[in-house]
């Protein structure tokens, strides 16, 4: 009896162990996609920056974040997808986000996406918008080719006539 | 055309990307002027400068298109901005744009646009546009791998296409736009990505404007609806016209639609039973939305993913990747937006070995004819097969020559072969080996093969010819 209860308990501890290691240390998504079985329905821990729409569905929102080399659709309930305040696009840097959350390689739940169930979300950073900049190189590209297109086109018609 | 994207640029208050869009149009236009300054002429095209102006059209379409592109900063280099402008034109969808997810509204848009242009054809447009009609604009209608004409006159054909193409347009932006409300998508955005969707899907493009291509919306509804739109642009344009004449017979007596049944059928029998071996997704929704959506998208050349790249060869077995690999390569409806060998070809090749069995097993004195409706009933002739049998090897060797390259580059055989099938056949279902740090040759192999699958050999083949013979001095 003894004997099964240590076997037991080393077991569990060996499992929160490996739970705790896969939740510490961070995964890329490039980690997640390319070994999808290995994490498949670990708790995962995965950060990067929201892109795009937050797209509610009810109870539960979409978002997806992007960590610089892929972006995973994560499944968040949507009083915590309230927090977000930047989405990413051309003009705005979105919220850098931590997420704790189930990782399913072919979630049986939403037809066979990769994506987390996240359970907690941590705010790494905020986003902000971009105020974009006037280029000058290509301010100054423009004109001179507007004025070689104009010469040209009078050469043009100078030996036409 | 570029002014298009500098309007939506002016609609979003984006500088920058106008910026781009206007020193493209001044280079193009500086082009355009000299070119008509040298190679202006009043004599009509033969077939062979025909032919000539089509391929070479598309190489400069594609420098052209680029401009902008690598202007953005989002392409590292002018080679993998020409290589997303030739994926464009040429209704690929591979792309090597570096943190799309951050693309301006304009940028975004003109990836799309050019896929619009690219599946009707840029001699289209400009027969469309801008020819009032000479006999050479036959020969270079010919040359951009449209040989049927649905009018009795070119023109009025391009402009049929390009009506076909606009109507669905405006009612496939506004389902997706919709859907894209529904999923909780913001109104504006939701319109935008209906109409770069509905381009890249019509047009059998696969292009999508953000980095995780249809995965981003995560919504059946909107797969459903892009499956729907990839068919549709993967039927022959001749057909839609008989369709609008309410002649829906027609549908089901054609030879390509026939063919296109049967063959979506048998590969995804081939994906299915691939898919079931793995186990990766035990429920049959899951499988339907995995697997028929990867293989809708490939068969009619799309190449829209609801999976990552590298889940293909994580995730799937070698048949259900076989499977795929096949439907690429046996493509859509000739006179329609995709590549590949296409249904009508196939069909005829498969009349083909049937009137050869019935010889076998008939009487020597037995007559043996064989038929296929196509519009109209055509007898089966030596010379019609012959010619679907030259396109399909040419095809084949294409999709093996890509894989050879691959494959010299140290990529294993089925993941080259799927990528370079993917290219040749424009399709732009990839597996991962298309990303930026892919080698130099490799990018230049795809861009070749996508011209030359988009434009189907003729006009590659002319001016080829055309520079053997120029270096023989002939």
């Amino acid at each position: 009896m003894k004997k099964i209860l240590r076997l037991i308990l080393i077991t569990l501890f060996l499992g929160l162990n490996f739970l705790a290691v896969v939740c510490a240390q961070g995964l890329s998504s490039s980690e997640l996609i390319n070994n999808a079985k290995q994490y498949d329905g670990k708790l995962v821990t995965y950060s990067g920056e929201v892109v795009g729409d937050v797209m509610s569905r009810g109870e539960f929102s979409w978002v997806n974040i992007n960590d610089g080399e892929n972006a995973l659709g994560i499944w968040i309930n949507s009083g915590l997808a309230k927090e977000i305040n930047f989405t990413g696009s051309y003009k705005s840097r979105g919220d850098n986000l931590e997420f704790v959350g189930v990782f399913h390689r072919a979630c049986s739940e939403h037809g066979g996406d990769l994506d987390i169930h996240a359970q907690s979300l941590r705010q790494v950073s905020n986003g902000r918008a971009v105020k974009e900049k006037l280029n000058f190189d290509k301010v100054s590209l423009s004109l001179i080719l507007l004025g070689i297109l104009f010469l040209t086109w009078i050469l043009t018609l100078f030996k036409h006539k | 055309m570029m002014v298009i994207p500098i309007l939506v640029a002016w609609c979003f208050k984006e500088i920058n990307p106008a910026l781009d869009f206007i020193v493209g149009i001044e280079i193009s236009a500086l082009l355009g002027l000299i070119l008509i300054k040298i190679c202006q002429t009043d004599k009509d095209l033969n077939w062979m400068q025909g032919m000539i102006v089509v391929s070479l059209s598309w190489v400069v379409a594609m420098i052209l298109g680029a401009i902008p592109l690598y202007l953005s900063g989002h392409w590292k280099s002018f080679l993998d901005a020409c290589f997303d402008a030739m994926s464009g034109f040429a209704t690929t969808g591979l792309s090597l744009v570096q943190d799309l997810d951050h693309l301006s509204y304009a940028h975004n848009f003109w990836r799309h646009l050019i896929m619009f242009l690219g599946g009707q054809g840029i001699v289209v447009i400009a027969l469309s546009f801008f020819v009032r009609g000479f006999s050479g604009a036959f020969k270079m209608y010919v040359g951009e791998a449209r040989d049927e004409k649905i009018m009795p006159n070119v023109i009025n054909t391009s402009r049929f296409i390009w009506l076909v193409s606009i109507v669905y347009l405006i009612l496939g932006t506004l389902a997706l736009g919709v859907t894209g409300i529904l999923n909780g998508m913001k109104p504006v955005n939701s319109f935008f990505h209906g109409a770069c969707i509905f381009m890249a899907a019509f047009d059998t493009g696969g292009f999508s404007p953000q980095s995780q291509n249809i995965l981003y919306y995560h919504s059946f509804a909107y797969e459903v609806i892009t499956i729907i739109i990839m068919v549709l642009g993967a039927i022959n344009f001749k057909l839609h016209y008989h369709l609008w004449m309410g002649n829906r017979k027609e549908l089901i007596k054609n030879i390509e639609t026939q063919t296109l049944f049967v063959t979506i059928i048998a590969t995804f029998s081939v994906v299915a039973v691939g898919l079931a071996q793995t186990g990766i997704y035990p429920a049959t929704v899951a499988l339907f939305r995995k697997g028929f959506y990867q293989l809708i998208s490939g068969h009619t050349g799309t190449g829209f993913q609801t999976i990552y790249a590298a889940q293909f060869f994580t995730d799937w077995n070698p048949l259900a990747i076989s499977g795929v690999i096949l439907a690429m390569a046996l493509g859509g409806a000739v006179c329609s937006t995709t590549g590949a060998i296409k249904m009508l070809r196939i069909g005829i090749i498969l009349k083909a070995f049937k009137e050869d069995l019935k010889r076998i097993i008939m009487p020597e004195r037995a007559i043996v004819v064989e038929k296929f409706h196509h519009i109209r009933e055509v007898f089966l002739e030596d010379k019609i097969v012959r010619s679907a049998l030259i396109i399909t090897l040419a095809y084949m060797i294409l999709y093996g020559l890509g894989a050879l390259v691959g494959m010299f580059y140290g990529y294993p055989f089925l993941e080259s072969l799927f990528e370079s099938t993917s290219a040749a056949a424009n399709v732009g279902l990839s597996c991962g080996i298309t990303k930026i740090t892919m080698p130099a040759m490799l990018k230049v192999t795809y861009i070749l093969q996508m011209w030359a699958g988009r434009l189907e050999f003729m006009s590659v083949f002319t001016i080829l010819g055309f520079l053997f013979a120029s270096i023989k001095g002939k």
